[in-house]
C-alpha cells in the first residue's frame, strides 16, 4: 500500500468500555482506500464491536474517529455525520439481518430509493445486476425465507452494494452458515476484493483471511496485540498471544 | 303446582325486527371506539419506548389509569360526571365512543409496544447501516413487520371491545342489550330476547374472528 493515500478509516486512541468492561483500549487504525483488512481473535476480544464503530452502530466515549472525511464524535453525538457515512459504508451481518416482509428484491432497492432518491426503474436495473453478479437473479421475487443461508447472505451482501458504498464492514459474514454453503459467500467477497473495494471483515475464516487481506489484525482483550501481512502474522506471529491463538484456531 | 320451562321460538323470532336497529349502534360504537383507540394505542405505545424518560411517563399513567379502572366506571364517568366540569350534557353515543376509544388505547398501546419491541434489533441495525434515518427505518422496516405481529393481539382487543359495550345500556345509547331490555320490558320474555342478543354478539364476533383468520394467513404468506 502507498503510504501517502489519505487513509478512509482513521482511528485514534479509540477507548470504550460497556459498564466496567473496557472493550476497546486505546485502537490506533488507518485503513486506506482499497484495501483489506481481516480482524481476527478470540470471541468477546472486542473485533465485532470494533468494526461497528466504525459505521456508528456502536458508541465509544473517546478518542478520535474519521471515516471518509467525517468525524463522529464520542457518545454518538454527531448524527448527521453518523447519516453520511451510514451511505458511504455498507454492512453485512453475521444474522444477515434481510428484511423478512420484503421480497429480495425490494431488500435490494430500499435503501437506494429512499435515501439515495433513485428511481424505482434506475434501483430495479441496479439491484438486478447485483444480484445477478452474487448468482441470485433467479430468486429476485422471493422472500427471504424462501432461500437458503448462502443465498441470504449473497443477498444481503448485493442489499449493502446497492449503496454503492466505499467501504465495506463484515461482520462474522459466515458464522451462522452451514459448513456447505461458506464457499457460496467467502466467493463473492472474494471477487469484491478483486474490484479493488475496500473490506474490513471480521472472520474466522482463517484460509481466507491469508489469501485475501492485504494486512491482517490480531485483537486480544480490546488491545490490537499485533498486525501485518497475512503471510507474517500467520506464519511467524511475533506476540505470545497470537501464537497460542492460532495454535487453537488453526488446529481443526 | 307444575313448573314447565319451555323455550318459545316465537318469542325469541319475533324480538329479532326490534333488536336488529342496535346492532348498527353496536358496530358503530365499537369500530369508532377503536379506530380512534387504535392512533391513541399507536401514540402512547411509541411514547412508551421512547428513549426519553419525560416522554414515556405520560404514557405510563395513561395505560395505567385506563387500564386499571373499568370501562363501566370509565363510561359514567365521561357521561354523567364530565358534563358537570363541561356545563353541558354529552350525547350518550359519544360517550360510549369515548370510553372505547380510551379504553382500548390503553391496551392497545401495550401491544404496540410488545409488537415493536420483538422486532430484532439486527432489523434496526441493518437499516441504519444502509443509510436509512431513524424515521425511515421505522416506517419501512420495523413498522409493517411489527403490525403484522400485533394482528392477533389487535382481534382479540377488538372483539373485547364489542362486548364491552354491552355495558354502555345503563347510558341509556340504543345498542343490542338496550334494546332487548326496551323489548323485554313489555314482553317479559327474559330467557328468549337474551338469547337471541347472545346470538348476535356471537354473529359479529365470530364474522370478526373469520376476518382477522384470513388477515392472518395473508401476512403470514408475504
Amino acid at each position: 500500500m502507498n503510504d501517502t493515500t489519505p487513509p478512509i478509516v482513521r482511528m485514534q486512541q479509540l477507548n470504550k468500555h460497556f459498564g466496567n468492561l473496557h472493550v476497546l483500549n486505546n485502537i490506533d487504525l488507518d485503513i486506506v482506500p482499497g484495501e483489506v483488512v481481516v480482524i481476527i481473535g478470540a470471541s468477546g476480544s472486542g473485533k465485532s464491536t470494533l468494526i461497528r464503530c466504525i459505521n456508528g452502530l456502536e458508541e465509544f466515549q473517546s478518542g478520535n474517529l474519521v471515516v471518509d472525511s467525517s468525524e463522529l464524535l464520542p457518545y454518538g453525538k454527531s448524527t448527521q455525520a453518523l447519516q453520511t457515512i451510514r451511505t458511504e459504508v455498507g454492512m453485512v451481518f453475521q444474522q444477515f439481518n434481510l428484511f423478512p416482509h420484503l421480497s429480495v428484491l425490494d431488500n435490494v432497492t430500499l435503501a437506494p430509493m429512499k435515501v439515495r432518491g433513485l428511481s424505482r426503474d434506475d434501483a430495479i436495473s441496479s439491484a438486478t445486476r447485483l444480484l445477478d453478479r452474487v448468482g441470485i437473479a433467479d430468486q429476485a421475487d422471493k422472500y427471504p425465507s424462501h432461500l437458503s443461508g448462502g443465498q441470504q447472505q449473497r443477498v444481503a451482501l448485493a442489499r449493502a452494494l446497492a449503496m454503492e458504498p466505499r467501504l465495506m464492514l463484515f461482520d462474522e459474514p459466515t458464522s451462522a452458515l452451514d459448513p456447505e454453503m461458506i464457499g457460496e459467500v467467502l466467493d463473492a467477497m472474494r471477487e469484491l476484493a478483486k474490484e479493488g473495494m475496500t473490506m474490513v471483515i471480521v472472520t474466522h475464516e482463517m484460509g481466507f483471511a491469508r489469501e485475501v487481506a492485504d494486512r491482517v489484525i490480531f485483537i486480544h482483550k480490546g488491545e490490537i496485540a499485533e498486525q501485518g501481512p497475512p503471510e507474517k502474522l500467520f506464519d511467524t506471529p511475533q506476540h505470545e498471544r497470537t501464537q497460542s491463538f492460532l495454535a487453537r484456531v488453526l488446529k481443526h | 303446582m307444575e313448573v314447565t320451562f319451555q323455550f318459545d321460538w316465537s318469542a325469541a323470532f319475533g324480538s329479532i325486527p326490534y333488536l336488529l336497529p342496535g346492532i348498527p349502534w353496536t358496530l358503530l360504537i365499537s369500530f369508532g371506539g377503536l379506530a380512534i383507540g387504535f392512533f391513541i394505542g399507536i401514540f402512547f405505545g411509541l411514547l412508551r419506548i421512547s428513549p426519553l424518560r419525560w416522554l414515556r411517563w405520560p404514557a405510563i399513567v395513561y395505560v395505567e389509569v385506563f387500564r386499571g379502572t373499568p370501562i363501566l366506571v370509565q363510561v359514567l364517568f365521561i357521561f354523567y360526571g364530565l358534563p358537570q366540569l363541561l356545563g353541558g350534557p354529552i350525547n350518550a353515543l359519544v360517550a360510549g365512543i369515548a370510553a372505547i376509544a380510551v379504553n382500548s388505547g390503553a391496551y392497545i398501546s401495550e401491544i404496540v409496544r410488545g409488537g415493536v419491541q420483538s422486532i430484532e434489533r439486527g432489523q434496526s441495525e441493518a437499516s441504519l447501516s444502509l443509510g436509512l434515518s431513524r424515521t425511515q427505518a421505522f416506517r419501512y422496516v420495523i413498522w409493517p413487520q411489527a403490525f403484522r405481529r400485533m394482528i392477533p393481539a389487535l382481534g382479540n382487543q377488538s372483539i373485547i371491545s364489542i362486548k364491552d359495550t354491552s355495558l354502555f345500556s345503563v347510558i341509556g345509547v340504543g345498542e343490542l342489550v338496550r334494546q332487548g331490555q326496551i323489548y323485554i320490558a313489555t314482553t317479559f320474555t327474559a330467557l328468549e330476547v337474551y338469547f337471541m342478543v347472545a346470538l348476535m354478539y356471537l354473529a359479529i364476533t365470530w364474522t370478526l374472528s373469520i376476518l382477522l383468520r384470513q388477515l392472518e394467513r395473508r401476512g403470514l404468506a408475504g
